[in-house]
């Protein structure tokens, strides 16, 4: 099953394409790690299949519908954006009404139990909270609304790092209990490695790669040996990055079979590592590869 | 989202009604003295403080309930959070409107016919005279001060005001053009629609001496035009002399120029051989136009005023759903 397809989707600020001919399948029950330099289009991309944006090319469905087409659609799709705006003049616990009011599937023992947890007082003004319970709030909302897909645009932006581990683990714990599939975007890798079992890698508003962790991890490997010319590499090993030293060459590749080639010395990567080589290498226009099983 | 709606709306729309309940309060106790008096002089501040009052009423609506109704949610950025639980933009746009429109209707209604009634004495005496120097009821700045129409100004200014936060997104500037967009419309439509509206009432009248009003000079002593006495209680469009062929003249014929001196001329002629002598005009075979809409007509004015001013809202309100759609 699929909560996200988008096919040739595209949108333009003006005259600036933030996102073109961008083809996505995030399948059910994962949460998805969306990263990318900052400008790259991941706020576009969550913000089209949130409804807030409406597509200047191509299509999106999420959860089977149309973005933000209308209540049936809003209920299934929770969205975070990046500034996780609340209204300054409502407290804590008028939050929680608005959410009740406003969702049929609103879980409000969800919602006061996180509040509770968290150490926000019910009775203060929104406006007054620090950046990270203002997220932490907002957050909260998102979670007991009881959506299908949450789409978190930078949710652990404005903790600090407990307050990011404690909010990852709670994702967690929401995922396993309720099913839910989430997108959460960043840029710091390290931020999603505790949490998605999904990534993708989005760069000059082109989705670069996509695909499960592990199957990520298993197919792309470092290689190191002595100085060669890399067209003599097998053609089931696609070079990612490469860099050359006097003697030496590392070469970075996604390999569709296991590597025998004796002179190379085969290391595994790190997901921080296969990022970074996908985002410094923005030259190689090639199309977005798929991970397939 | 009606709870939420009322939530965010309180302190505005209880600070207004506030308001008006004091200004009902003053005008309950200053009214019942006015029934059965002739002269009104020493209330004159109270009678251009409420007409004032009428029109500041629906402006303050617009600037301070419409704007920041959405205005304040697209600066803040918390129109993403409300447009993503499950309510649509529409529902959440529709229920601010109706809010609103309602809050505003009832506020202008509740001035009104305070007003309305306070200065019923006072707008019956002015419609009752011939000769009375007081705006009646159908004079401009009295008829927008009367009636149903200030429930038309009240509800235009508010969608108005929703219109320009939509547009401009931000609150400030959305005030300012609401505010000067309000008072231009208010302006234009006495001068360019309302007089029209209702075919006005042609009347040829003789000039005689019991009916001339009012004689105009200029400095030099030219006798540009006189007027003549009005319908009682009408608003009168044209007061003007025409000749046999119902010409407009201005400046008089050279005939009665003779009746004021030039001035330095000797000593200034008494009132009553100057209207002799311009009178003459009556026997020259000049006559005096009047082109005016009766008092008869203030409540159909009223009505097509009050339906005017509702079209506008509801063409400003399919404006704001067309547009809400184009919003991030």
């Amino acid at each position: 099953m699929t909560v996200l397809r988008a096919q040739g989707l595209g949108k333009k600020y003006k005259r600036r394409w933030a996102l073109s001919g961008c083809a996505l399948d995030i399948p059910a029950g994962h949460v998805s790690g969306l990263v990318g330099p900052n400008g790259a289009g991941k706020s576009t991309l969550l913000n089209l299949a949130a409804g807030m944006l409406t597509p200047t090319a191509g299509t999106i469905e999420v959860c089977g519908g149309v973005p933000g087409s209308g209540p049936g659609q809003l209920a299934k799709v929770g969205f975070v954006a990046q500034n996780t705006p609340v209204y300054p003049g409502l407290t804590v616990a008028e939050h929680l009404r608005l959410g009740a009011h406003l969702n049929p599937r609103w879980d409000d023992a969800l919602a006061r139990d996180r509040v509770d947890r968290l150490g926000l007082d019910p009775a203060q003004h929104a406006g007054k909270l620090s950046g990270g319970q203002r997220a932490q709030l907002a957050l909260t909302i998102g979670l007991a609304k009881r959506p299908e897909l949450l789409l978190l645009d930078e949710p652990v932006a404005a903790l600090d790092p407990l307050a990011r581990r404690e909010f990852l683990a709670d994702l967690m714990e929401a995922v396993a209990e309720h099913g839910l599939s989430v997108v959460l975007s960043s840029h710091l890798v390290s931020d999603l490695e505790r949490v998605c079992d999904h990534l993708i890698v989005l760069v000059d508003s082109q989705v670069r790669v996509v695909g499960e962790v592990e199957d990520l991890l298993d197919s792309h490997l470092r290689l190191t040996g002595p100085r060669r010319d890399l067209d003599t590499l097998p053609a089931d090993q696609h070079v990612v990055s490469a860099s050359h030293t006097d003697r030496q060459t590392t070469v970075l590749v996604r390999a569709e079979a296991p590597v025998l080639d004796p002179t190379w010395t085969v290391g595994r990567l790190t997901l921080e590592d296969l990022v970074l080589a996908y985002m410094s290498n923005p030259t190689a226009a090639r199309p977005a590869l798929e991970v397939l099983r | 989202m009606t709870w939420l709606t009322w939530r965010q709306f309180r302190v505005q729309a209880l600070s207004v009604f506030a308001a008006l309940a004091a200004v009902v309060v003053v005008l309950a106790i200053t009214g019942p003295d006015l029934v059965g008096r002739t002269s009104f002089t020493d209330v004159d501040f109270l009678f251009g403080g409420t007409m004032l009052l009428m029109y500041l009423l629906p402006a303050a609506l617009g600037a301070f309930w419409g704007v920041p109704m959405v205005a304040r949610e697209l600066e803040t950025g918390t129109h993403s959070l409300v447009w993503n639980q499950t309510v649509t933009r529409r529902r959440w746009l529709a229920t601010k409107l109706g809010t609103g429109v309602l809050a505003a209707t009832v506020a202008a209604a509740l001035l009104s016919v305070a007003v309305t009634w306070w200065a019923s004495p006072i707008d019956a005496l002015a419609s009752a005279e011939r000769q009375s120097s007081m705006l009646n009821r159908m004079a401009p700045p009295v008829f927008g001060a009367r009636g149903i129409v200030p429930v038309g100004y009240a509800v235009f200014a508010f969608v108005l005001g929703v219109a320009a936060g939509i547009v401009l997104r931000r609150t400030m500037a959305a005030m300012a053009v609401t505010l000067v967009a309000f008072a231009a419309v208010l302006l234009a439509v006495p001068f360019l629609v309302r007089p029209y509206v209702l075919p006005p009432t042609d009347e040829t009248v003789p000039i005689t001496e019991q009916n001339l009003k009012q004689i105009i000079g200029d400095e030099s002593g030219v006798l540009e035009a006189v007027t003549v006495e009005e319908p009682a209680g009408a608003w009168v469009l044209t007061n003007e002399t025409v000749d046999a062929s119902g010409d407009p003249v201005r400046p008089l014929p050279a005939e009665v120029q003779h009746c004021i001196p030039a001035p330095g001329e000797g000593e200034p002629p008494d009132r009553q051989s100057v209207v002799t002598c311009v009178s003459q005009l009556g026997d020259l075979g000049y006559q005096q136009q009047l082109t005016y809409q009766p008092g008869s007509r203030f409540w159909p004015l009223q009505w097509m005023e009050t339906g005017l001013y509702l079209l506008l809202s509801a063409a400003l309100s399919w404006f704001c759903f067309r547009h809400l759609r184009r919003l991030s």
